[in-house]
């Protein structure tokens, strides 16, 4: 018989060598790759016993039913499994972001920064972020209502409509009563709305005015507008409370251009200076070079001071008024030689001084050149003395019908029992409140607007620039949009859609010359998010006249203790106060969570026997606990607004104290800052849930630290223990790992890093990171995956801040790997450290065992648990759900995966095309919401990486590198530009 | 020539054999006194406590415990160790005393040996209640199984003591069990004679048919020695492998190679503690002072002392390591957190009783004042326990990272749970007094004085 052979190795009757495995070999064991695991009789047998007594047991429990309805007909853009990006804008109007919604099966679970921004540039905020799950709030209403009980649409929309009528007819007031609107489209509306029912006034309200500064640019320079700042053009910034990296007009943006000159190299030493002066720390003064405690009322007079002092070396005419509160010789003097390359802004809502700052940054000549006045930016257009005249015209009984969109007056307006009294002398009152809040309680209809990621529309946050935002989900209740609501009440057959496109097609169509068809541009926009067109330029004179005056009319004292009412990074203006995730987000300074606080100086809370916790009472309004807060200039304090809601939702009411009603509104612009503040104590106590307890590293090597002059001279200054330990590596009986394939590495820029906290929330958003509610906060139970440890130095009334954001460091010798006696927590062939999470049995040895203390515990059933999701609908909230990361039991230990779901995306994808994976192409969560640009993540195996680079940066060391754990986590050296202790003093 | 002094007298009041018979198994066969129906009944209630915490712990979660991500062991961890080092003291004290021919042993042993029995079940409920899914505790036996397979990772401590501590318990109650075999045999005997079938029926099972023929001591002795031999290293290795749980990790304050014998000696020390409180109930309430004699306790007290001195040692050791080490993680855990810092009470409770409340058994007036011995038995557990809560609790809550340190108080629960596991072992104890004889009777009347010194002493 004849033989046939199938390799040479047959033929030659080796056939001890194994052909080379068609498939990869990694992570299969070698029984599968030789086919030895084959079933056998006994296997059989073993398969059929089980079979029979599983089945028996199945059929005697009561499984669940999962309800799971496939697609009957698939949408052609829905591939089970795989994301769907849309473009879209978020714009609350507070704040600003042009966004990217990832949606899986038709549902948005995650938001990411749009890349083609020139604004935004990618980058995003906590709040931004924590924005997707206000979609799935069960605070949200589901249909229109007429006082408390629910109505139809056709209901409302005749009720309304006949209403409206009639007031026109008598020539009554309507008064649309609006948060910022950047969408041209809407504005159009609103002037729609106005031929249609002439008596009706437009009122712009901001529960966070920039009021002053409008009208202070209005004075200068004829324009009411607020001006782009060019931070990255900046060698100099000088700040007056302006929290411009937190809060102030356009954070993300101003982020970006400032992480973007904080990154010194070797060969370029170079970085901004940066100088704050506020009262309070905020997180932009935790990030300055030189930070001075003032009080506010010094403000006005530091600021005459700055002026006189350029004024003398610009040789023009002083103002009268300045006191050198502290010596600023050195930084005018450095101011002056930055001329053009230095900014001076203030967040003082005051029009005296904004007017003064637009006077000093015109002697500085930075129109032009950092600030931009001809391309402004549009985020802010409240007018506060508008909205007083309203207020008094409703008191009076002149205001016969209002619609509120997207404002909350009976909460946040200073006067809150003022506006609701005359609120009730209005006759018709429609709020377009999307979800429950304390003006939409009292008003007579609620005509529940869409959620934004339901709805269409267009945004214009800075002249010229123009971005689109596109539903990502069909409407989840009975809601419509606010402008589809008025152009239904206007009479109009219209739909909004048809508007924009309208708009876009006569407005913006002919600003672009690449497409000559309007649906191909149309497209385009609306695949990219943004179109972006320059303006012309105009050159706007600087008006001086009035510049005395109003120095002299500055207020330049305070009397007994300054209170500042300020907007902290997680709840803002506390319109989305209901949202868990913010909620839980510890404030990046204070690492306070789930309350507002009354910040004390260290000194005041000396002097005065209080401590952490104690409760007080703010000018006889409302009891508040107090927290000691470094930094804090003494004899002020200072409170955190968007608290004490009481009708927003199972997360928000109760928490905290409204300190909108602390507000200051006699002059024609909200004060934010209240003197002579009446506080006394209660002898009561109230735990503050805080996520970090001790403040200073305890002399620990933990941030390396070094300053920038130090730097220029040596790359590996304040990095000499990294030096070291390089230098003797520790000696080990065992073999190191390789890696093969890829190894992947993060770096965090400790520099750039500015603690801004997006990270935290994204990751919470990308990984189904639980929220566990105050009580379990203040157990130290808290779940993120990622914290931001914030140190103190040592000087406790104003101490250095440090950063630095702490996750998994994925240890090459990871102690948490070895102790798990189940073997749940092994290393992956790429240098992850994985978490097997149904092997998981909850001994919590891994836990103990790691020193960066990265690891969370599902102390409860803290998932599936509508009492840690704080919500009135479980089913509702679960769908912002990550489909591609496991939902945690109760009783297993997870951590940072360095979102290994989106490595394997990654590497999918690049399989599928048949190339190597570039580096860059894998983002996870916290890099991609990052705005600093702070975090870096790649192949440390790919030797051109940007994360290869960042580790052979002289700048680079690991967190606790001598307990050789060896991390895959790097961290650059701060680097802080001080050099002279005694700048200013 | 050095001549040994001859020992004393072991058992006093000149007994003869049937005496020992009938005084060791009166308890048994006789109905218990009243205070131990009312004991029994506290007992139970705090076991039934301690029900309910378990309770409590399995339905909701170990949030219910006063854990957090920092401190992620606490009285869990603290009671295990507690309670495995209580449960030494039978087993060294029945083998090490046994394979160096101490004859003083016979008196102490059998409850000793059933202490260890109990203490070891009360431990071993901690680890397995501390699980965050205790349904899947199972994961934790290697063994073959359709999971792809998966096994146990053999590199964890945990997984050790898993071994060790099943291996212990089995030992241990073998060891115990076998050398009861004689005296339950005496009481089968007993019960026949006087009619009662039933207990004739329960302890002729629990004899196996001992017939008491010399071949049947041969081996019976043989084997007590063998076991005594395979039982004695494990003294040593289970709490080394307990101690190792934290000496394998990187925690300041556990990171010590310190820490297997500073375990072993520690566990010795608040077992004979123990062994010492439990001996006193013993001779007070059944009037055992003749087979318990001041002599035992007085030995016992000896022992302690010269423990309680390595214990010293040890402290000192560990505290000038910390220093020398020049490590500033283990320096702050030492002279920040333990000696000075917001734990120095827990600090100064296990030291001053451990380390120096024993050293006033260098005054044979206080070994010989039972009060004063029984007192100072209850410190040293106390101060044993203080020594699990100093490590477990000051290395957990304030390690590496200030920012991620926590302090931890217990919950209710796991106060219950502890009180439940005392429960547990009171109610064991109980039992034991009641149902088995509390004193090794056969090996008792072995060490008798031979009957020509009993004359010459009438004489």
């Amino acid at each position: 018989m004849k033989k046939y052979w199938r390799s040479l190795n047959e033929l030659q009757g080796n056939l001890s060598v194994d052909p080379e495995p068609e498939f990869s070999t990694i992570g299969i064991s070698e029984d599968e790759i030789k086919g030895k695991a084959k079933t056998s009789r006994r296997d059989f047998l073993k398969l059929l016993g089980f079979g029979v007594g599983y089945a028996t047991i199945a059929a005697s429990c009561e499984t669940p039913v999962n309800k799971a309805i496939p697609y009957l007909i698939k949408p052609d853009e829905v591939t089970v499994g795989v994301a769907n990006y849309y473009a879209s804008t978020f714009f609350d109007g507070h704040d600003y972001c042009s966004i990217l919604v990832k949606t899986r099966e038709g549902r948005p679970i995650k938001l990411e920064g749009n890349e083609l921004s020139s604004l935004t540039k990618g980058g995003t905020t906590a709040r931004v972020q924590a924005s997707v799950l206000n979609l799935y709030d069960s605070a949200r209403y589901k249909n229109p209502k007429k006082g408390t009980t629910d109505i139809s649409w056709d209901d409302a929309d005749k009720a309304i409509i006949e209403e409206l009528n009639k007031i026109a007819e008598q020539g009554g007031k309507i008064v649309i009563f609006s948060s910022t609107i950047i969408s041209p489209s809407t504005k159009k509306i609103f002037k729609d709305f106005k031929e249609k029912y002439p008596t009706t006034q437009v009122v712009y309200y901001d529960a966070v005015s920039y009021s002053a500064m409008l009208d202070a640019n209005l004075k200068a320079f004829g324009k009411r507008v607020l001006p782009d700042y060019h931070f990255d053009k900046a060698d100099l910034i000088v700040s007056f409370g302006a929290d411009f990296l937190g809060n102030w007009i356009s954070p993300v943006e101003f982020t970006k251009q400032y992480s973007s000159k904080r990154k010194p190299e070797k060969g370029n030493p170079k970085m901004s200076k940066h100088v704050q002066f506020e009262s309070t720390m905020t997180l932009t003064g935790s990030n300055a070079d030189y930070r001075i405690p003032i009080k506010p009322s010094d403000e006005a007079a530091l600021l005459i001071e700055l002026y006189n002092k350029l004024a003398a070396k610009a040789g023009v005419e002083t103002l009268s008024g300045g006191k050198a509160i502290v010596n600023i010789d050195s930084l005018a003097a450095e101011l002056w030689e930055n001329k053009g390359k230095s900014l001076v802004v203030c967040g003082t809502n005051d029009v005296n001084n904004q007017y003064i700052v637009n006077a000093i940054n015109n002697l500085l000549e930075n129109y032009g050149k950092t600030i931009d006045i001809n391309a402004p930016l549009l985020l802010k257009q409240g007018n506060d003395a508008e909205v007083k005249a309203i207020v008094e015209e409703m008191n009076a009984g002149k205001v016969a019908a209002i619609f509120f969109n997207n404002s909350n007056p009976v909460y946040d307006y200073p006067e809150k029992e003022k506006f609701a009294e005359g609120l009730k002398k209005v006759a018709l009152s429609v709020s377009f409140a999307s979800a429950k809040d304390e003006t939409s309680q009292v008003c007579t209809y609620t005509c529940p607007d869409n959620n934004y990621l339901e709805s269409w529309n267009d945004a214009e946050p800075k002249a010229g620039h123009y971005s689109l935002a596109q539903p990502s989900i069909h409407q989840l209740f009975d809601t419509r949009q606010m402008q589809d609501s008025l152009l239904k009440w206007m009479g109009k057959d219209k739909q909004y859609y048809d508007c924009i496109r309208t708009y876009w097609e006569k407005a913006i169509f002919a600003k672009q010359t690449a497409f000559a068809d309007f649906t191909s541009f149309w497209n385009k926009s609306l695949h990219d998010g943004v179109f972006e067109t320059t303006i012309e330029t105009e050159t706007l004179a600087f008006n001086n006249e009035g510049l005395a005056e109003a120095a002299n009319k500055t207020k330049k004292s305070g009397e007994g203790i300054e209170l500042l009412v300020y907007e902290n990074i997680g709840i803002g203006n506390g319109a989305n106060a209901n949202n868990p995730w913010l909620q839980e987000l510890p404030d990046p300074v204070s690492k306070v969570c789930w309350d507002n606080y009354l910040a004390v100086s260290y000194n005041y809370a000396k002097a005065n026997g209080l401590e952490l916790g104690d409760i007080v009472k703010v000018n006889n309004q409302f009891e508040i606990p107090i927290l000691i807060q470094p930094g804090q200039a003494d004899e002020t304090v200072a409170i955190a607004m968007g608290y004490g809601r009481t009708n927003a939702g199972l997360a928000a009411d109760g928490v905290g104290q409204n300190a909108y009603t602390l507000l200051d509104n006699s002059g024609n612009h909200k004060s934010y800052i209240i003197s002579g503040v009446k506080i006394e104590k209660t002898g009561k106590n109230h735990q503050l849930a805080l996520t970090q307890e001790y403040h200073t590293m305890q002399g620990r090597d933990i941030v390396h630290e070094t300053s920038l002059d130090e730097y220029a001279k040596n790359p590996t200054a304040g990095n000499e223990a990294h030096v070291k330990h390089e230098e003797n590596k520790p000696i080990t009986l065992y073999p190191g790992r390789t890696y093969e394939g890829h190894h992947w590495g993060l770096a965090l820029d400790l520099n750039a890093c500015t603690g801004c906290s997006a990270c935290v929330i994204a990751c919470q958003a990308e990984n189904n990171v639980p929220v566990i509610g105050r009580d379990e906060v203040i157990n130290r139970r808290i779940m993120h995956w990622m914290r931001i440890d914030r140190y103190y130095s040592e000087q406790a009334d104003n101490p250095e801040v440090f950063y630095m954001p702490v996750m998994c460091q994925h240890c090459d010798n990871a102690p948490c790997e070895n102790v798990c006696p189940v073997a749940a927590t092994p290393h992956s062939d790429e240098g992850l450290n994985q978490m097997a999470y149904n092997r998981c049995i909850g001994t919590r040895y891994c836990m103990n065992n790691c020193p960066y203390r990265v690891r969370r515990f599902n102390w409860y059933q803290f998932t599936n648990n509508a009492k840690y999701a704080f919500t009135e609908d479980l089913d509702l909230s679960r769908m912002v759900l990550n489909p591609d990361v496991l939902v945690r039991t109760r009783g297993v230990v997870e951590k940072c995966t360095m979102c290994v779901q989106r490595i394997q995306e990654g590497k999918l994808n690049a399989k599928k095309e048949n190339r190597p994976l570039r580096d860059g192409e894998i983002k996870p969560a916290c890099l991609q919401a990052c705005a600093a640009d702070a975090i870096i993540f790649g192949d440390l195996n790919d030797k051109d990486s940007k994360i290869v680079a960042a580790y052979e940066n002289e700048r680079n060391y690991h967190l606790l590198e001598e307990l050789h754990t060896l991390p895959s986590v790097g961290y650059l050296t701060k680097v802080r530009n001080k050099s002279d202790e005694n700048f200013i003093s | 020539m050095y001549d040994a002094k001859v020992r004393g007298i072991l058992i006093e009041g000149n007994k003869n054999y049937h005496q020992i018979s009938d005084e060791v198994s009166k308890p048994v066969e006789s109905a218990p006194p009243k205070w131990w129906y009312v004991a029994m009944g506290i007992a139970t209630i705090m076991l039934l406590a301690g029900v309910w915490a378990g309770y409590v712990t399995i339905s909701q979660g170990i949030g219910t415990w006063g854990l957090n991500n920092s401190v992620a062991w606490g009285w869990g961890i603290i009671n295990f160790v507690w309670w495995i080092g209580i449960g030494h003291a039978g087993t060294a004290f029945s083998i090490f005393l046994l394979i160096l021919r101490q004859k003083w042993r016979t008196s102490i042993n059998r409850a000793a040996e059933a202490m260890t029995v109990f203490a070891v079940l009360a431990a071993g409920l901690f680890p397995m209640i501390h699980m965050g899914r205790i349904w899947f505790a199972f994961y934790i036996m290697p063994y073959p199984n359709t999971r792809g397979p998966l096994w146990v990772n053999y590199n964890s401590p945990l997984f050790w003591d898993v071994v060790a501590i099943s291996t212990y318990l089995m030992a241990s109650a073998t060891f115990w069990y076998v050398g009861m075999i004689p005296d339950f045999a005496t009481i089968r005997d007993r019960a026949k004679k006087t009619g009662n079938k039933i207990r004739e029926a329960i302890y002729g099972t629990l004899a196996f048919g001992w017939d008491g023929s010399t071949k049947t001591w041969l081996r019976f002795e043989h084997l007590a020695m063998i076991l005594g031999g395979l039982t004695a290293p494990l003294v040593i290795s289970v709490h080394s492998i307990v101690a190792m749980d934290f000496a394998t990790s990187v925690m300041p304050g556990w990171h010590t190679t310190i820490f297997p014998p500073y375990f072993v000696i520690g566990a010795i020390f608040s077992g004979f503690a123990m062994v010492l409180t439990l001996m006193i109930i013993i001779r007070k309430f059944y009037h055992f002072e003749e087979y318990v004699t001041k002599g035992h306790l007085d030995a016992i007290g000896r022992i302690l002392t010269f423990i309680s001195l390595i214990m010293g040692t040890a402290y000192l050791t560990e505290i000038f390591i910390a220093w020398y080490s020049g490590s500033e993680y283990e320096f702050f855990t030492f002279f920040k957190n333990r000696i000075t810092g917001d734990y120095y009470w827990a600090f100064y409770a296990m030291f001053i009783s451990n380390a120096i409340v024993p050293q006033l058994f260098w005054i044979k007036k206080v070994r010989n004042n039972i009060t004063i011995v029984f007192i100072m038995s209850i410190i040293i557990n106390i101060g044993m326990w203080f020594e699990r809560y100093v490590i477990v609790v000051t290395s957990l809550s304030k390690d590496y990272l200030p920012s991620a340190w926590a302090d931890y108080s217990p919950t209710i629960v796991e106060i219950m749970l502890y009180i439940g596991t005392l429960g547990l072992f009171i109610l064991g104890v109980l039992a034991f007094f009641k149902y088995i004889p509390m004193f090794a009777a056969s090996e008792i009347k072995g060490i008798l004085k031979p009957t020509t010194i009993k004359e010459e002493q009438n004489n």
